[in-house]
């Protein structure tokens, strides 16, 4: 299948950025350089074509009554215009995918989920529709998206609209912001652990947004970020990637996602009984963060060893451009999981020595 | 891209600078460029013996590892240790930045290389 180009692929170009084939998407890698684009984005700001993303409605007078089911936290908790990070899980609490939900209404919800599980997500949701009283529909191609983050992103983008962004709390969205003269949803969320905003229009309108926050954010260092930094950000922020921290094989549970599942909901959810069973039974093992302590730099997929016995495998490394370490999560046994404990990498075929620590890299 | 007269170089994008029996090893413009930022380089010891073709060094970008190949049967004699402090001397400057300096096994096998001017061809035409 050849792969698709969001409404921004020309202005990527443009820009000079370094074109990849990501979930089915021609997006840009990086533009000047992941490393430069990384820090624009923890000290100033960065621009995210975001636009792959998939959006799913829910409509209809069970629409609650479905997403309880359906998914693992507890959509009832949240207000209208308020958003929530849930999961869906499989029956046996492997993950079907991790998203956010919006609150447009009692009976109304917007779901933006990952952009290579959209079909599959899709699917799922409309075979597990059961009897609700719903509507389920796939507006991904109408959407375009992208994603301001950085501590300057308020500043920035307060140029470019009336309406106070500074009453949009995190978590909280506005549905018609006027942003440059487009009609635009603004959600104070993203994808880097830094503040800032995820704009939604129609596909037509993202390329003008994109350029005027590029043009509005020049004197306050905006740059455009590529999916280099969309990766290494996310992970130093301790948020999870789906297929790496979790996956159909590994479960919320032991991707240190308890938070986003409420074990303890009243309604019955899929995946509520296999992820009681194991949370009561015990995790055999978990996701945990390390640090190496010889030289080298831990990668996705490689083994963990300890005492020359294989106790797992690195689910996302990095040489932190933050951090200037390198670092890494790993999904191992649980009886070597403690903080501070010693474990070996197999980097090119050669154990070397890292340490167990707090996943939450940047404190 | 840059390439550099008198070298010889590898489809793999090293580059060999002999000097009598022994020859200096880098990574080509090409190579740096397209890994990006390097963050990391790891190093041979002193003495190792590789063959042609052989892995004998890696160097890391944020995003991506990449292996070193010998260009030719040889024993390292020296390696450039300034790159573990500073790997970006690797995409300041590929060709001033040597990786390793090796003692050449068999002079033959450098007809098997490509010339500065088969190498500016390769890249026209294959890359």
């Amino acid at each position: 299948m050849v792969a698709k180009k969001t409404p921004l692929y020309d202005e990527h170009v443009k820009l000079g950025g370094n074109i990849v084939d990501y979930a089915g998407w021609f997006l840009p890698v990086q533009y000047e350089g992941l490393i430069p684009e990384h820090e624009a984005v923890r000290n100033a700001a960065g621009l995210f074509d975001v636009s792959h993303m998939g959006e799913i409605v829910v409509k209809g007078e069970d629409a609650l009554a479905y997403l309880q089911y359906l998914t693992t936290n507890d959509i009832a908790s949240i207000e209208t215009d308020q958003i929530i990070y849930t999961m869906m899980c499989y029956p046996d609490g492997g993950v079907v995918d991790d998203f956010l939900v919006y609150k447009y209404a009692d009976d109304e919800y917007l779901l933006v989920v990952n952009a290579a599980n959209t079909d599959k997500d899709f699917k799922w949701m409309i075979d597990n529709k059961k009897d609700f009283n719903i509507i389920i529909e796939n507006i991904s191609d109408q959407i375009g998206e992208v994603a301001i983050q950085g501590p300057k992103s308020e500043k920035i983008l307060q140029k470019l609209t009336d309406t106070d962004l500074s009453k949009i709390k995190p978590f909280h969205f506005d549905r018609k912001v006027n942003i440059s003269g487009v009609e635009c949803m603004v959600s104070r969320t993203g994808y880097t652990g830094e503040d800032g905003f995820e704009i939604y229009t129609s596909k037509d309108d993202i390329v003008k947004i994109w350029n005027a926050i590029l043009e509005a954010g020049k004197d306050e260092g905006i740059k455009p970020a590529g999916l280099g930094c969309r990766d290494t950000l996310r992970f130093e922020a301790t948020m999870p990637l789906y297929g790496n921290e979790i996956s159909k094989d590994i479960t919320p549970l032991e991707g240190g996602l308890k938070f986003a599942v409420k074990l303890d909901k009243e309604e019955d959810f899929i995946g509520k009984e296999a992820l009681k069973k194991q949370w009561e039974e015990g995790l055999t093992r978990k996701v945990v963060g390390f640090e190496m302590i010889e030289r080298g730099i831990p990668r996705e997929g490689y083994e963990v060893y300890k005492d020359g016995k294989k106790i797992g495998h690195v689910t996302t490394g990095y040489m932190s451009p933050t951090l200037k370490k390198s670092i890494g999560n790993a999904l191992i046994d649980i009886n070597e999981a403690e903080i501070g404990k010693e474990i070996d990498i197999m980097i090119r075929k050669k154990p070397v020595k890292a340490k167990i620590v707090s996943r939450k890299f940047l404190k | 891209m840059k390439v550099l007269k008198d070298l010889y170089y590898t489809e793999d994008h090293e580059w060999l600078k002999v000097e009598g029996d022994e020859a200096y090893i880098g990574l080509a413009d090409y190579a740096q460029d397209q890994l990006g930022d390097i963050v990391y380089v790891e190093l041979p010891e002193i003495d190792d013996e590789y063959e042609k073709e052989e892995a004998f060094s890696a160097v890391e970008s944020v995003k991506a590892a990449a292996d070193v190949y010998m260009p030719v049967d040889g024993k390292i004699v020296e390696v450039n240790e300034e790159l573990l402090d500073d790997p970006g001397l690797l995409n300041q400057d590929p060709y001033e930045n040597w990786i390793v300096k090796i003692e050449i096994a068999d002079k033959s096998q450098l007809d098997d290389l490509m010339t500065s001017e088969e190498y500016e061809k390769f890249l026209d035409e294959e890359v």
